[in-house]
């Protein structure tokens, strides 16, 4: 039987003694790419921090299972290994780590670092405290080149493309497309993405396949990506559940 | 003389390799490979080789010092009080043992001089003084190690040192500290800056040691700067009470204090004082502090005086534990907690210290990396 690369079910998560996400539902199949959207503060960071273990997302119900089997008492680090990457929306600066430091240590070795941060035109910030005094757009590619050389089987995007110019927005997409496999036929495809975004300029770039709305801590809808960008333009998120509620009803 | 043979079979000059292993730790190269400009090394209280590579370096014992030239008994205790305290007064009572290093006129030395303090014998009381002096217009770097030997658990070390910066010279001073977790170290320094002169003076000490108590002081002349770094890393047991003093006397002199300390279950006192006695002088204290543990403390104790209004001091002075947020995003790539905390604390200790040769500077580099990934959490 084949089991789907990430599954959570019925997903409960508190922050503090806030419920922020009440019952979540969710499945990415191997070689899938699924797309997010929702207002602000309705969970969607709360989603992919709690699928990566940050200890601040408590889980208190539901399961979260990757590869089949569950990872609610696993690291951290280990989920990492295993393959879960996330691009943070906003990560922290860590002072007197470089990003050669990190990468070297992530990596194990200097390989391939150096033409991996010439694609994303970070070659002179390697040598610069991670994040550190780094613009928005300098933080979305440093995120992604981290991404890129751990190269992980599923790929977590928290807004890639927020606070990027457009210029970025092609080259980010043109890196992430390659991450995601995109040029080989589908069937071949092992790698995943799940990813937020407001905007949906990088699903402009990037062939997704599966969007959600999240509202109120509730994954509600899924449909073709581009469709539900267009009705949440139009209509806003409310209008846009109860039409797709609607469409599943029939 | 010849030491006594250990269990390890052959020695040089009376160290057994396992001895020159530990002098190597502290920047003492043995083996003549490493670019020198001098060495001066004692065991105990013997001297076991002095020797001086390059033109314009003078080094001797300060015994025979003082019997070469007689203005350098002025030199001695001139900085530093005989009655400044209990240890002073007690190395007073001694013949000195230690050494006379100078820098001729216009003599710029450039490769560092090495020294070493080793003490082999165990609970040896070891008493050193030391006299440098750059003369004018001249460079000098000098990098001193203090260890004992590896069965040695019990001793002590007073050490008085005083620095001599003549006008427009520049002077460097290292002094790395790997002692043993029961020995007692004080250091009494002070130095003098002239006109235009620079002095550095670094002190890194990475591993346990009782007590180690040092305050050095400079008093710093027209246009003269001093700056003190210090980096420290206390495991469990040791305790260090550091602290450096700028006292800037004339206009336009200028120093910082810079320090770093871990406390990985050590206590740690980082002290530091600036006065601004005279116009348009400038200091600038940094103190940062890092708790790896429950245990342990780091006090910071930055203290500015100013005499005079037209003097700008300032200080900064953080002490915390690393941000949670920060090892978690390290953990996100796959870093387990240890490596990612190293991480941050191999980062955190790794200060440029401006002023040094660069060969230095790795040997330093390369005894953080080991400090800070031979931490046990
Ligand atoms: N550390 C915290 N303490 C208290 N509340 C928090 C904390 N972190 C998040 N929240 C709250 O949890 C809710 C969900 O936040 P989350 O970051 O998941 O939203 P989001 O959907 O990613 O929003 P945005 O689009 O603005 O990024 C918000 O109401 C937020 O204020
Ligand atoms: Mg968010």
């Amino acid at each position: 039987m084949n089991t789907s690369l990430l599954e959570i079910d019925n997903l409960e998560v508190r922050i503090g003694d806030k419920t922020i996400l009440h019952g979540a539902n969710l499945t990415i199949e191997g070689g899938t790419v699924h797309v997010i959207f929702g207002p602000n503060g309705s969970g969607k960071t709360s989603l992919v921090g709690a699928i990566m273990g940050l200890p601040q997302y408590e889980v208190t119900g539901g399961d979260i299972k990757f590869k089949g089997e569950s990872i609610l008492s696993l690291p951290i680090h280990e989920r990492a290994k295993l393959g879960i990457g996330l691009a943070f929306q906003r990560p922290p600066a860590v002072k007197g780590v470089t990003l050669f430091h990190l990468l070297k240590a992530v990596k194990g070795s200097e390989d391939n670092i150096l033409p991996a941060a010439e694609s994303l035109n970070l070659k002179d910030y390697l040598h610069r405290d991670i994040n550190k005094g780094f613009s928005g757009g300098e933080i979305k590619r440093s995120e992604i080149l981290q991404l890129k050389l751990m190269d992980p089987a599923l790929l977590m995007l928290d807004e890639p493309e927020s606070g990027v110019d457009f210029e970025n927005i092609v080259l980010l997409s043109d890196i992430i497309r390659e991450m995601l496999q995109k040029e080989l036929p589908i069937t071949n495809r092992k790698k995943s993405g799940l990813i937020i975004t407001h905007t949906g300029f990088i699903i402009q770039h990037i062939q997704t396949d599966v969007g959600h709305v999240i509202l109120d801590g509730r994954i509600l809808c899924s449909g073709n990506p581009q469709e539900i960008l267009q009705i949440i333009r139009k209509h806003g998120f409310e209008k846009c559940v109860e039409c797709l509620e609607k469409r599943e009803k029939r | 003389m010849r030491g006594v043979s250990g269990e390890e079979g052959e020695e040089i000059m009376g160290l057994s390799k396992s001895d020159i292993r530990k002098l190597q730790k502290v920047g003492y190269d043995a083996s003549g490979a490493v670019p020198r400009a001098g060495t001066f090394l004692t065991r105990d209280h013997e001297v076991v080789s002095s020797e001086e590579r390059e033109k314009g370096l003078e080094i001797l014992s300060l015994e025979v010092a003082l019997r070469k030239y007689s203005w350098v008994e002025e030199l001695v205790f001139e900085l530093v009080s005989k009655e400044k305290d209990d240890y002073t007064k007690e190395l007073a009572k001694f013949s000195p043992v230690g050494y006379f290093i100078r820098a001729l006129p216009g003599a710029r030395i450039t490769k560092p001089v090495q020294s070493c303090f080793f003490i082999k014998t165990a609970r040896f009381s070891q008493m050193v003084h030391n006299i440098i002096v750059a003369e004018p217009e001249s460079e000098l770097h000098i990098i001193t190690g203090c260890t004992t030997a590896s069965y040695v658990k019990q001793g002590s070390h007073i050490g008085v040192t005083e620095f001599y910066v003549r006008e427009n010279a520049r002077l460097s001073y290292t002094m790395i500290h790997d002692w043993a977790p029961q020995v007692r170290v004080f250091p009494r320094s002070a130095a003098l800056v002239e006109a235009g002169g620079t002095f550095i003076s670094n002190y890194i000490a990475l591993t346990a040691a009782e007590l180690v108590q040092a305050y050095p002081m400079a008093t710093v002349k027209r246009g003269g700067v001093a700056r003190f770094n210090s980096i420290i890393y206390a495991p469990q047991g040791a305790h260090f009470d550091l602290g450096a003093a700028a006292k800037l006397i004339e206009p336009e002199a200028k120093a910082e204090i810079i320090s770093r300390a871990v406390s990985d279950g050590g206590e740690v006192v980082a002290r530091g004082y600036l006065e601004g006695g005279a116009a348009n002088t400038k200091g600038h204290m940094e103190c940062s502090g890092l708790l790896l543990r429950g245990e342990g403390s780091i006090h910071a104790v930055p203290e500015l005086k100013g005499i005079f209004p037209e003097t700008d001091l300032s200080h900064e002075a953080a002490v915390g534990k690393i941000a949670d947020e920060e090892i978690q995003y390290l953990m996100t790539r796959g870093l387990d907690q240890d490596t990612a905390t190293s991480l941050i604390v191999r980062g955190f200790l790794d200060v440029r210290l401006k002023g040094l040769p660069p060969e230095l500077q790795l040997a330093i580099d390369t005894m953080i990396k080991k400090a800070s990934l031979g931490r046990t959490m």
